[in-house]
C-alpha cells in the first residue's frame, strides 16, 4: 500500500468537496421522487410530448452544428488569418452570455418580421412558439462544443500525414475524408454528444423564443410554477435517468476506439 | 530530371532566396544543411505543398511550379514516417495504390512483393503504433515507393533511428534510386550519410545554396569556412597568401609557412585532409613540400583510428591506424615530424 503524503491528503479533501455538491443534489432528487408519480407522467402525452421536443430538436442542433461546425473547426485549426481571434471569440460567445440574453437576441431576428425571420419566414417557417424555434435556441448555445472539441481533434492530426497523402496521389477533399476526418473522429463524437446534452437541457433562451410546443426543462418549470413540487420532480428524474443512460451508452461505445497513439 | 529557377520563399522564420539546383535522372542528391535552414520547405515546395513567391520548378522540362502535390507523381518521406495511424502496415502502404482505384488482386500482389523487398512481410497487420523505429521507416519507405514516383523526397529520413538501424537502412537505401528508377533528393545534417549515399551533395545554408558538387569535390575542396566546418574538415587554418614562384602559393600563418599548389593571394583559409598528413620520428626526405617538427599535444582514442593534435607552430590534426600508433611508441610531449604534399592543401 502506497503511503498517502499530507498533501494528498489536504488535497483529495478539498477535491471531494465539488464531488459531493454536485452528487448530493442529484442523488436526492432521484431517491426523493415518487415511484408511482413517475409512471403516471411516463403514460401522460404532454410529458412524453415535451421529452421528445427535447430529444429530437437536441439531435436536429447536434446535426446542424457537425454540418457547419466541423468545416469551421478544420480552417481554425489549420489556417492563420487576420481576424481568427475574432471568430474564436464568436463561437464563444453563447457560453458566456446569460441564456435569456441569448433568447431575447435571436427572438429580435428570428421573429417573423426579423432580418433572418422573414426570408425564413416566406418558405413556410417560423420560429416563434414553433419547433423551429427550440433547434435554434439550441443550436445557438451548444454549438460551440462540436467546434471548439473538432478543432482539437484536427491539431492533433500531424499535417505533414495530410502532406504524405496528397503525395501519393489523393486530392485534398479526399484527403479531408479518409485521413483528418477519421483520425478526429472520436474528438468530434464527443463534441456532438456535449452539444446534444447541453441542448437537451437549454431552458432560459426557449423559454422566450419557444415556450410552445413545450420542451421537457419548461414542462418542469410549468409544473413547478403550478405548485407542483412532485410533478415537476418526477419529470426532472425521467429526464436525467435518460440523458445519463444516452450518455453512458455513447461513452462506453467509443472507449478504447479511434485512440491510435497510446497503447 | 528537376530544374529549380530562382525559387524564393519568405515563411515565418524560414526563408530561401534564389534557389538553383539542377538534379539528373536517377540521381541520388542530398541537400545537406543545419537546422533552420530551409532544407524542409524546400523540398515541400517541390512536392507542391507550398508554392514559392517567385521563382520555377520544372520536372522532365514541364513546369510544374503550381501543380498540386496529387498531380506530381512525387513521393515523400518525413524524419517521423508519418505513417497513418488508423491503417495497418498492408493498408498503410496500400494506399497510393487504393487511390489510383488499381484491382484488388493486383494492389495484393504489389504490397507483398514490397513488403518483401523491405523484409516487412511479417509486419502486414500491425498497427503503426506497434513498430519500431526502422520499420517504420521502412513502411514508409514502401508506402512511397510503391506508386513509382519520378521524384522521391525525403526529409531527414534516417535522424530518429538509432546507429545501427541507421547503418542498416542505408544499406538498405544505397542504389533504390536505380531499383526504382526514381531520382532521390534526400535533406539532412549527417554528412556520414551523405558521404554514404549521395552521388552529388548541395549544401544549404540559411536559405541559400554554398555549394553543389559530388562528394570529393565538397569533402576535398569545401569552398568556404561554413561548409568546411559542417562537413567536418580539420585543420583549418587562417593566413595570408601570396606567390611563392615555382607554381605554388605561399601562406604565412603568422607562425609557419604552408605551401599550396592553388592559386590564390590575400586573406585565405587554408585546410589539410588530415589522411594526407605522414608522421616520423627521425627527418625523412619525401616529396612533401610541407615539413614541420611539432610537439605531441593530445591524443584521442577514437576505436579503429587514433586522432593526434601535434602542434607545429600551428595545431594540426593527424590520424593514425592503431597499428602505427603503437609502432612509434607515441606519447604526450614527443616531438614528431610531420610531412603533407602542396597538393594537398586546400585554399578558400
Amino acid at each position: 500500500m502506497r503511503k498517502l503524503d499530507h498533501t494528498t491528503i489536504f488535497f483529495v479533501f478539498m477535491g471531494s468537496f465539488l464531488v459531493l455538491f454536485i452528487l448530493i443534489p442529484i442523488a436526492n432528487l432521484m431517491v426523493s421522487s415518487n415511484l408511482n408519480s413517475i409512471i403516471s407522467n411516463l403514460q401522460n402525452s404532454a410529458v412524453l410530448g415535451a421529452i421528445w421536443v427535447s430529444v429530437y430538436s437536441a439531435l436536429i442542433a447536434t446535426i446542424l452544428a457537425v454540418i457547419f461546425g466541423v468545416p469551421l473547426a478544420y480552417i481554425l485549426a489549420r489556417h492563420d488569418f487576420a481576424g481568427k481571434g475574432f471568430i474564436e471569440s464568436i463561437i464563444d460567445v453563447p457560453i458566456v452570455i446569460p441564456h435569456t440574453v441569448s433568447g431575447i437576441a435571436l427572438l429580435l431576428v428570428f421573429t417573423s418580421s426579423g432580418i433572418l425571420g422573414a426570408p425564413f419566414n416566406n418558405l413556410g417557417i417560423t420560429f416563434v412558439n414553433a419547433l423551429p424555434g427550440v433547434v435554434i435556441c439550441m443550436l445557438f448555445v451548444s454549438s460551440s462544443f462540436v467546434v471548439n472539441s473538432a478543432r482539437e481533434g484536427f491539431e492533433n492530426v500531424d499535417p505533414r500525414m495530410e502532406k504524405v497523402a496528397r503525395t501519393l496521389g489523393s486530392g485534398s477533399m479526399r484527403t479531408f475524408f479518409v485521413i483528418s476526418l477519421p483520425l478526429s473522429l472520436r474528438s468530434i463524437v464527443v463534441g456532438s454528444i456535449m452539444c446534444w446534452a447541453r441542448a437537451i437541457s437549454e431552458f432560459g433562451s426557449i423559454v422566450i423564443l419557444a415556450y410552445y410546443p413545450l420542451a421537457a426543462p419548461t414542462i418542469i418549470y410549468q409544473q413547478f410554477e403550478n405548485f407542483s413540487l412532485s410533478g415537476a420532480t418526477s419529470i426532472s428524474v425521467i429526464l436525467i435517468s435518460l440523458c445519463l443512460a444516452l450518455f453512458v451508452v455513447v461513452r462506453l461505445l467509443i472507449r478504447g476506439w479511434g485512440v491510435y497513439d497510446t497503447d | 530530371m528537376i530544374r529549380i529557377e530562382n525559387i524564393s520563399r519568405d515563411w515565418k522564420e524560414f526563408k530561401l532566396m534564389n534557389i538553383n539546383l539542377e538534379v539528373e535522372d536517377d540521381e541520388y542528391f542530398v541537400i545537406l544543411g543545419p537546422s533552420g535552414s530551409g532544407k524542409t520547405m524546400l523540398l515541400e515546395l517541390i512536392a507542391g505543398i507550398w508554392y514559392p513567391d517567385s521563382g520555377k520548378i520544372y520536372m522532365n522540362d514541364k513546369e510544374v511550379t503550381l501543380l498540386p502535390p496529387e498531380q506530381r507523381g512525387v513521393g515523400f518521406v518525413y524524419q517521423n514516417y508519418m505513417l497513418f495511424p488508423h491503417k495497418n502496415v498492408f493498408e498503410n502502404i496500400a494506399f497510393g495504390l487504393s487511390i489510383r482505384k488499381r484491382k484488388k488482386e493486383e494492389i495484393k500482389t504489389e504490397v507483398e512483393g514490397i513488403m518483401d523487398l523491405f523484409g516487412i512481410s511479417h509486419l502486414a497487420n500491425r498497427m503503426p503504433r506497434t513498430l519500431s523505429g526502422g520499420e517504420q521507416q521502412r513502411t514508409a519507405l514502401a508506402r512511397a515507393l510503391i506508386i513509382y514516383p519520378k521524384l522521391l523526397l525525403m526529409d531527414e529520413p534516417l535522424s530518429a533511428l538509432d546507429r545501427i538501424t541507421r547503418e542498416e537502412l542505408i544499406i538498405e537505401m544505397k542504389g533504390i534510386n536505380k531499383k526504382f528508377d526514381t531520382t532521390i533528393i534526400h535533406v539532412t545534417h549527417n554528412f556520414d550519410e551523405a558521404l554514404a549515399l549521395a552521388d552529388r551533395i548541395a549544401i544549404l545554408r540559411h536559405g541559400e545554396i554554398s555549394q553543389v558538387g559530388d562528394t570529393t569535390e565538397i569533402f576535398r575542396h569545401p569552398k568556404d569556412k561554413f561548409v568546411a566546418d559542417f562537413v567536418g574538415v580539420e585543420n583549418i587554418i587562417a593566413g595570408t597568401a601570396r606567390e611563392g614562384g615555382e607554381k605554388l602559393t605561399v601562406i604565412n600563418t603568422g607562425n609557419i609557412l604552408i605551401y599550396s599548389v592553388e592559386q590564390k593571394e590575400g586573406n585565405v583559409h587554408m585546410t589539410v585532409r588530415p589522411e594526407d598528413i605522414t608522421l616520423s620520428m627521425e627527418k625523412v626526405t619525401t616529396s612533401a613540400r610541407n615539413v614541420f617538427k611539432g610537439q605531441v599535444k593530445e591524443i584521442i582514442d577514437q576505436g579503429a583510428l587514433i586522432k593526434l593534435n601535434i602542434d607545429v607552430g600551428e595545431p594540426l590534426v593527424v590520424f593514425l591506424t592503431r597499428q602505427s600508433f603503437l609502432d612509434m611508441e607515441l606519447n604526450i610531449g614527443k616531438m614528431v615530424w610531420t610531412y603533407f604534399k602542396a597538393t594537398a592543401v586546400h585554399l578558400f
